[in-house]
């Protein structure tokens, strides 16, 4: 197998020149990145399932004890953690719905000629290039009920975005999609390219409405892509943090990231919060693979 | 090829020599970003002028501080010699074995005497009454209240409050006259507003908010001795005095659910509001014509007393304690010595610092030496402080749980809140073994 793989390398490349066969080149790239996954990832993923069978205090220098299934026990009867997961959900479904149609509508405006295409595609995917702590610092100013310029410029007077526990949530998927509708433009232009143009010809030579144009040929056809970018797009919703932490402190914006990150470093109960990191995980995982079945199931169509 | 080689070791081997024996004279102590930590670092350099020592204060925002901290002390690192940490810390970090024991310190330098009472009790001492001591009292705060001298001595207002209210307008006394008083300079429709409070849930702004009424109402935590809260933290006077604090809320600016003290400071820098709660610490910007274009209009007050007579304040401020995994204790122990001497605790006074010896506290030079000096120190001889148990986080987090839906968002009773808050605290100090 090994000397199969080294006759493959190109003789004429410095690599060869060097003596290296395609085998050095292998250990050079891949061993350190296989080393950096397990030492980084792989090695504290099982190290911390271990701690959530525990009562493990990073804080205290008391020996970590057994406890079973005590954790997770425990914390799928907390209300509160119930609680969370309840926001997360309200969260990740407005603001990835926000964002799809924000930015498939987005898509389907710049899919034609338009002058300066170029420039306007550019200038649209600058919100997802910026830093999510700095989006949330400005855009907790321009909710501001005092001087923000939103209130200003829709004549809200003083509305409080954030201070309202039933308005915050929203306020913060509202900049969520701000930030994230270029990510789903920018996967559905490439989709809405890709549709072959003769299949529009011939739906208008068969004399189809608009409305049937889209929903039998545009939609199918770039469901799949646009699958992709809703997979991530929840994903990363599910997880978020930065923005809900930095824009407002309501109990009911508290998504199950703040939540955990409160438990494992401010109370430093590292044991539960390993547990409940497990249960996230575990979430998150089911979620992506629904999808994945359901993309399958739409690329076989 | 073997030259260069023996070069560049040579070079390394000379500039790790040379580092070592700089990192042997310095010294570093984390505290958080806020003024105080600035004075600080002007105090030390007096030090490094005397002694050669270079001292610095490193600092990060108040939301993260506990968090880096502890990330710190749990993985045994030796960056920080020295931090001034958090009251409520202490616990924490003493049976983790994160502080060195600093009770032969003490009574060496009698500082149990020569502090105030209440700076020895809360910064120093841990478990409460146990004559073991982690950490020197450094900042002495506690929470005070500035409002806008200006307004409240606006003949015209000075006219209608009095024939509104039925007594003179004047810097409150009693938890009454703060409510009336906030009602009455709360104007919507000219973007004046009553009052600013605290309400920040993130961490402990809104708790220390709330201890203010609580405290002056004759309330209490609970027992600190026996984890006794049944009864205690849902006491008749914690209901009232919780019901007190959601009215104010009532008078706040519009957006106020996040507020602490840059908030605060701004509700009186910005023409916000009447009055404002905020620790005597950020009171300095509020003189300084600089930062507070309302300077001269700013007036100062002690925590008002509630229905009963009573006057307590909630603590704030920090003690100094040495890092168990210094690599420079002795240089550590060294510094302290330098930093209880009478002669240092005058100057950190002169710089801004709030310091907790006696003998400053009690002199006429550091009462009359700002507007709010006086009221500092009737303040600090009647403060009390949230729990210090090493679960203390947990309590805070569960107190904001409880209490923060019920004053910003308005949901169930003052009662419901301080039920529910006495179950969680009792089934933590369950987990915890406190008690059967």
């Amino acid at each position: 197998m090994a000397t199969a793989v080294m006759t493959r390398l190109d003789p004429s490349t410095r690599a060869a020149a060097h003596g290296w066969s395609d085998l050095t080149i292998r250990n050079l790239f891949i061993i350190p990145t296989i080393l950096f996954l397990i030492v980084f990832n792989i090695f504290p993923l099982i190290y911390s399932l271990g701690y959530s069978f525990t009562d493990f205090r990073a804080s205290t220098n008391a020996p970590a004890n057994f406890v079973g299934l005590q954790n997770y026990r425990e914390l799928l009867n907390d209300d509160f953690i119930w609680r969370n997961f309840a926001i997360t959900a309200q969260y990740v479904i407005v603001s990835v719905t926000g964002q799809v149609l924000v930015g498939f509508g987005m898509a389907m405006l710049l899919n034609r000629d338009i002058p300066l295409k170029g420039l306007l595609t550019t200038l649209l995917l600058l919100p997802m290039m910026l830093s999510m702590a700095v989006v949330g610092l400005f855009w907790k100013l321009l909710y501001d009920p005092s001087f923000g310029i939103i209130n200003y410029a829709l004549g809200l007077g003083t509305f409080e975005w954030l201070s309202n526990p039933n308005m915050a949530l929203y306020a913060v998927a509202l900049t969520d999609i701000w930030m994230w509708s270029p990510f789903v433009m920018l996967l559905s232009l490439a989709g809405l390219s890709a549709v072959p143009k003769h299949l529009y010809e011939a739906a208008a030579i068969d004399r189809a409405g608009p409305l049937y144009t889209f929903f039998r040929i545009t939609l199918p056809l770039v469901a799949p892509i646009l699958m992709i970018a809703i997979i991530f797009r929840t994903m990363e919703a599910f997880k978020t943090f930065d923005l809900a932490y930095i824009l407002t402190s309501q109990p009911t914006t508290e998504v199950i990231s703040i939540r955990l990150y409160k438990m494992a470093f401010q109370e430093w109960q590292t044991g539960r919060s390993c547990a409940l990191a497990y249960i996230v995980l575990i979430m998150v995982l089911a979620i992506t693979n629904i999808y994945v079945k359901y993309l399958n199931k739409v690329k076989e169509r | 090829m073997r030259k260069t080689l023996t070069g560049i070791l040579a070079g390394i081997g000379l500039s790790l020599a040379s580092g070592t024996s700089a990192f042997a004279q310095e010294l570093t102590i984390f505290w958080a970003e806020w003024d105080p930590a600035n004075y600080l670092q002007e105090l030390v350099n007096e030090y490094e002028k005397e002694t050669g020592v270079k001292v610095t204060v490193e600092t990060t925002p108040w939301s993260d501080f506990q968090t880096k901290a502890f990330t710190e002390f749990n993985a045994k690192g030796s960056a920080y010699d020295m931090v001034v940490g958090d009251s409520q810390w202490i616990g924490a970090a003493s049976e983790a074995g994160h502080y060195v024991d600093l009770t032969d310190f003490f009574a060496k330098h009698k500082l149990a005497e020569t502090m105030a009472p209440a700076t020895v009790k809360y910064y120093a001492e841990y478990p409460a009454a146990s004559g073991k001591y982690w950490s020197v009292p450094a900042e002495g705060d506690a929470v005070g209240w500035s409002y806008r001298k200006d307004w409240f001595e606006d003949p015209k207002e000075m006219e209608a409050f009095k024939a509104k209210y039925g007594y003179d307008l004047a810097a409150p006394k009693d938890f009454k006259q703060l409510r009336d008083i906030a009602e009455f300079f709360h104007r919507p429709d000219e973007k004046r507003y009553g009052i600013a409070i605290y309400t920040d849930n993130s961490y402990d702004a809104l708790v220390m908010g709330v201890e203010n009424a609580i405290f002056s109402w004759g309330g209490e935590l609970g027992d600190y001795a026996t984890y006794k809260v049944d009864g205690i933290i849902n006491s008749e006077k914690n209901i009232q005095a919780l019901e007190a604090y959601k009215e104010l809320y009532s008078f706040t600016p519009p957006g106020w659910a996040k507020a602490f003290f840059i908030e605060d400071n701004q509700a009186i820098t910005e023409n916000l509001a009447a009055m404002s709660m905020n620790y005597f610490a950020f009171f300095p910007a509020l003189v300084n014509e600089s930062s507070n274009p309302n300077a001269k209009g700013t007036g100062f007050f002690a925590n008002p007393a509630g229905p009963s007579g009573d006057q307590f304040a909630a603590l704030g401020g920090q003690g100094i304690s040495i890092v168990n995994y210094s690599e420079n204790k002795e240089e550590a122990f060294k510094f302290l010595e330098w930093f209880v001497k009478d002669e240092t605790q005058k100057k950190w006074a002169e710089l801004g610092g709030y310091t907790a010896n006696k003998a400053v506290l009690e002199s006429a030079e550091f009462q009359n030496a700002t507007p709010y000096n006086k009221a500092f120190y009737d303040t600090m001889f009647k403060v009390k402080d949230f729990w210090a148990t090493p679960e203390y986080a947990e309590l805070l987090i569960q107190m904001n749980q409880r209490v923060y839906p019920y004053i910003t968002g308005d949901q169930g009773t003052a009662k419901e809140a301080l039920d529910n808050l006495a179950a969680d605290w009792n089934a933590t100090f369950k987990k915890y073994n406190r008690i059967k």
